[in-house]
């Protein structure tokens, strides 16, 4: 069944993924740990879905979906940022903070 | 010996995972990515989830993955400084996480007759009882509709609007990432 044991690899996968989003200043760096954060919340949709039926595997297919959009939406906003300023590091995007 | 593939996969996993955000060159965290989709594709099949697998390996593994190294490589980011933050951001990204995990490892003692007690006090779920006492559902449903039938019949009958919608938001980010990227609009 190995329901369990999934739910804490997830657990400890997302936890991994706000990790990296909290320490690290490379904007791609950042996207990639949000990527990990959703693949942590997918292996739980997939665990309970052993028990649930398929409705579980249909939402991380949209998962799947959303993440692609968000990361060719996402990779074309650092490009554009990345032609102002000639760096993707979190420290120099700073326009809004006043 | 699920048990022992299914730890092999976990372990390697969070490795994977850990150097992927410990790493310094985009281009090797990158790589650790890969690593981690792929065991957790493994992991997929071990969950009866075949088609998923094939997904995570393609769309994940593949795609978005290569799109990312694309990035890196058109940015020319592959010799970067380190840019992990300063000791207060580690504290607090460690007291965070802790918290976080604390929180969610609870979820490690969900026993499937844990599950059913709850769901049975929880209207409006599918019921327990059948879903228990026949096993597996997803297993089952696999071998009703094989692999991919099992997943296409409720995609395209009770969840085809939100499969429509999707088109459109993959329509948008496409028109977003082109009007995004260009040099002059």
């Amino acid at each position: 069944m190995l329901l369990g044991p999934a739910l804490g690899l997830s657990a400890i996968l997302f936890s991994l993924g706000v990790a990296g989003v909290l320490l690290r200043r490379n904007a791609i760096v950042l996207f990639m740990c949000v990527e990990l954060m959703l693949n942590g919340v997918n292996l739980s949709f997939v665990a309970f879905s052993q028990l649930y039926g398929a409705s579980g595997y249909i939402m991380v297919f949209f998962v799947m979906t959303v993440a692609a959009a968000e990361a060719a939406v996402g990779l074309a906003i650092i490009l554009a940022i990345f032609r102002h300023k000639q760096s993707v590091d979190l420290q120099n995007i700073n326009l809004l903070r006043g | 010996m699920t048990n022992a593939v299914f730890w092999f996969f976990a372990v390697l996993a969070v490795a994977s995972a850990a150097l992927c955000i410990v790493q310094r060159n985009p281009v090797s965290a990158a790589l650790w990515l890969v690593s981690t989709m792929f065991s957790l594709a493994a992991i997929y099949v071990l969950l009866n989830a075949q088609f998923i697998a094939a997904i995570q390996v393609l769309v994940y593994a593949g795609a978005v993955m290569v799109l990312f190294l694309f990035v890196i490589m058109l940015l020319n980011l592959g010799h970067a400084s380190s840019d992990i933050r300063g000791p207060s951001a580690i504290a607090a990204t460690l007291v965070i996480v802790g918290l976080l995990l604390v929180e969610l490892v609870g979820l490690w003692r969900y026993s499937p007759g844990r599950v059913a007690a709850e769901v049975a006090q929880a209207p409006g779920l599918r019921d327990p009882a059948a879903a228990f006492a026949a096993g597996m559902i997803a297993r089952q449903d696999a071998v009703t509709h094989g692999v991919v039938g099992g997943i296409a019949a409720p995609l395209f009958q009770i969840y085809l609007v939100p499969f429509e919608i999707t088109s459109i938001l993959l329509l948008a980010a496409i028109i977003g990432a082109v009007v995004l990227a260009k040099r002059k609009v």
